[in-house]
């Protein structure tokens, strides 16, 4: 198949066309280097506000790393080194003004493997509000819970077992514990990192009807190995490759008429 | 396709080649358990010896034996400032004494006369076991001119005799004696049917020209020594009691292999002995002087409650200054500290301090605590500090392990709702790794329980005969008494040693089956 080769910057210029949505992250030309390795080649993205923006590729193509660039979560690895700008509502999330901690509760993040603190289930998700000083009383936080693990699709399953250990839990029930204890502390942005690898179909269907549920409140951007899973979920769509974004663009672009050679040959399964 | 990929068959499981190959495979594994089993069962054949060993020497310090007093407690004696003065009669060591050596002259008129016999007769009782007595009178001066039974320990060396570490004893029951003579001041024959005794002496006779055995022979209360032993009589000195009481009687011989001049004890004083235990005044019971008592130079009335109480002091020290700094130190290199050339200098170097000797931290100690910051020799405070310097490194290390062993996922999800590196940290890092950092600090400190070497430096060998009543008191410690009482001269210190060593152990058994248990309960919450 001959290849549609399209620049960067054309992709950008695609992905400006979203209809009726204001860009929530706005990232320039950001590189990171692990040591002397560079793991991501300057990369410029605008995620939108109110919409999964999903992040394909093969492994180790740097999906994740720049995921935690977004909060900062880079920061805790010794080695790694962030350049380049981002932007959040305007506010640059690298300036010595944001305290990382302040900015991870602003952005939420759900990890590949199912994370919840080995204490009970009531206390996975008022951890987070606890901390933060969200609630001024017990009913409050009570509330609270109740309400994340509502929208989280988990309080049915949950409300009579609340003081049993998030570990106790089914692994697709622990990932929504996980997200519920994200959207706890009212995050504006949703890192998800691979939710669902370690799911089955049915715990990775209702995670994904859960993804589409919040999506009417928070921005999400999630990283899969699943096409099908970023065809079902997503608005938009970024390919990346060794490190460098290849096609950013609405996600029905991608999928029906990609731009690129390279994302044709990932989507169609020539590699990866 | 090559051509080497058709050469290749599938695995066969039935050719010679394929079947010798898998029953080395077997012979191999079933070899590899069998010296597993072999090493396990050395490891566990010397555990049952060490214990053993230890166990049935203690078994005899457990126990002693002491002789009841029935002792006219006259004021002027016992209590010469008056029965107000309870410290006065709490010291008075020299007054119990001296009723304690009347009564036991008065018991064998024999003695009387000769010092040499005299001093024979107060060895039954060192003076320092009417300490107990004295003591009792002071907590109870109305029994003050009344007459009360007290007891005393016997002397180590007769309690010795008396369990049977003294000499190998032939115990025969003789034939009634027809009747007894003087042959002298006090010499005395029995006349008798001695023939199993002089069959069984002459069978187990020593070679050489002179048998040097004992025999004793002793009837009711009376005991003789038979130097002349024939079929029909027997001769020798009346060492106490009566002729007559041998007369009728049958009497109970024994023959002591090891002669008077090789023993500590007098046959005069097994004669004694014997005769006050036929009186009943002799009984065994638990020597609870062993865990009551502080050191002291006599074996029958040292106990390890000071060197006990000292060893507490000094662990409290240690678990003070090495737990709060290890746990700090651990936590600041495994989740705070940049990994760079200084981080891994002091890494190597914690390890190393681990592997450092503990006599050289004894050092440090009398250089850097007693001589240049001047604190307490012998003092428990000094002995915590440098066993907690001692102690630090294994602390750190292990707290190292048990914050390594927490998955990362648990910091991420900490960071990741927006917890501060302290609070994931404090909130959710080290509960986790809690179990694992107590396990590592009490073994630490069960390891520091049994160091002798740096408080030997410090001077905590020093003789303690007080409880110490704080950390800046003169003390001594459990494993230093230990090395103490097996340099003691007397017999009686062995199973001194041993029960000393049995307490020790027991402590460390406690600490780590504390350990074990908060490992458990920690770790059972979820």
């Amino acid at each position: 198949m001959t290849g549609m080769m399209g620049t960067d910057a054309e992709a950008m210029s695609k992905a400006g066309s979203v209809a009726g949505n204001e860009t929530k992250v706005d990232c320039r030309n950001i590189d990171v280097y692990y040591g002397d390795n560079q793991a991501i080649f300057d990369i410029s993205m605008d995620i939108p506000a109110r919409a999964v923006t999903s992040f394909i590729g093969p492994s180790g193509c740097g999906k994740t790393t720049f995921l935690r660039c977004i909060n900062r979560m880079n920061d805790t690895i010794d080695t790694a080194r962030v350049e380049g700008e981002i932007f959040m509502d305007g506010e640059d999330v690298n300036s010595p003004k944001i305290d990382p901690v302040l900015l991870r509760s602003r952005v939420g993040m759900v990890f590949q493997k199912p994370n919840p603190f080995p204490k009970s289930i009531f206390d996975n998700i008022a951890y987070g509000p606890r901390i933060h000083g969200l609630t001024a009383s017990r009913s409050e936080l009570d509330e609270l819970v109740e309400e994340s693990l509502t929208r989280a699709g988990l309080w049915a399953e949950v409300k009579d077992r609340l003081d049993q250990p998030g570990t106790s839990l089914s692994g697709g029930q622990q990932q929504r514990l996980c997200i519920a204890r994200a959207i706890a502390v009212h995050p504006e942005v949703i890192l998800m990192d691979e939710p669902c690898s370690a799911l089955d179909p049915i715990a990775t269907a209702k995670i994904e009807e859960l993804i589409d549920e919040l999506r009417q409140r928070f921005c999400i951007v999630i990283v899969t190995h699943s096409m099908q899973q970023a065809a079902r979920v997503s608005q938009k769509t970024a390919f990346f490759h060794l490190g460098e974004l290849v096609e950013f663009d609405d996600t029905e672009n991608i999928f029906t008429n990609p731009q690129d050679k390279r994302t044709l040959d990932y989507i169609t399964g020539r590699f990866g | 396709m090559t051509e080497t990929e058709t050469d290749l068959k599938p695995a066969s499981f039935t050719d010679e080649a394929a079947i010798a190959r898998l029953k080395r495979r077997h012979r191999a594994e079933q070899r590899f358990r069998a010296y597993g089993l072999v090493a396990i069962g050395i490891a566990l054949a010397f555990l049952v010896l060490l214990i053993v060993s230890i166990g049935s020497q203690a078994l005899s310090a457990f126990s002693h034996h002491k002789v009841s007093f029935d002792l006219t407690l006259e004021e002027e004696i016992v209590a010469p400032e008056g029965p107000g003065a309870t410290e006065v009669i709490e010291e008075n060591v020299f007054g119990f004494y001296k009723l304690v050596r009347e009564d036991l002259a008065a018991t064998f008129p024999e003695a009387e006369g000769s010092k040499r016999l005299k001093t024979q007769l107060n060895g039954l009782v060192t003076r320092l076991a009417v300490l107990p007595m004295a003591r009792a009178t002071a907590h109870h001066p109305e029994r003050i001119g009344e007459t009360v039974t007290y007891q005393a320990a016997l002397s180590d060396d007769l309690d010795l005799y008396l369990e049977g570490k003294v000499s190998d004893e032939i115990r025969l029951r003789g034939e009634t004696i027809s009747a007894g003579e003087r042959i002298g001041p006090s010499r005395i024959r029995l006349i008798g049917d001695f023939s199993e005794l002089a069959a069984r002496r002459a069978a187990t006779a020593p070679p050489g020209d002179t048998d040097e055995r004992s025999v004793l022979v002793r009837a009711g209360t009376a005991v003789m020594r038979a130097e002349a032993v024939e079929d029909a009589r027997v001769s020798g000195p009346l060492l106490t009691g009566n002729l007559s009481a041998f007369e009728g009687a049958r009497p109970q011989i024994r023959l002591i292999e090891t002669p008077q001049s090789e023993r500590n004890v007098t046959d005069r004083q097994v004669a004694w002995t014997l005769a006050l235990r036929e009186m009943g005044r002799i009984d065994q019971g638990l020597n609870w002087a062993l865990v009551t008592n502080a050191d002291s130079t006599y074996p029958e009335i040292a106990g390890v409650v000071a060197a006990i109480v000292g060893s507490l002091f000094t662990m409290l020290v240690t678990a003070l200054l090495s737990v709060p700094v290890g746990i700090a130190a651990a936590i600041y290199l495994e989740e705070y500290a940049p990994r760079n050339r200084v981080t891994d200098m002091i890494e190597v170097n914690i390890n190393n301090l681990a592997a450092v000797p503990s006599i050289v931290f004894g050092l440090l100690g009398a250089a850097v605590f007693l001589n240049l910051l001047g604190l307490p020799r012998s003092a428990p405070l000094v002995g915590g500090l440098v066993l907690g310097l001692l102690t630090l490194p294994t602390v750190i290390i292990a707290s190292r392990a048990a914050l390594r062993a927490v998955p990362p996922s648990v910091r991420s999800a900490a960071l990741g709702v927006g917890a501060s590196q302290t609070q994931a940290v404090f909130h959710h890092v080290l509960p986790l790794a809690a179990p694992g950092i107590l396990t590592g600090s009490i073994i630490g400190m069960a390891r520091a329980l049994g160091e002798t070497a740096p408080l030997l430096l410090i001077g905590m060998v020093a003789f303690v005969a007080e409880v110490p009543s704080g950390p800046t008191d003169e003390a001594t410690a459990l494993p230093v008494l230990i090395y103490k009482w097996s340099t003691g001269a007397e017999r009686a210190w062995e199973p001194n040693t041993a029960a000393a060593i049995v307490v020790l152990l027991l402590f460390m058994i406690l600490m780590n089956a504390v350990a074990v248990f908060l490992r458990r309960r920690f770790e059972r919450r979820w």
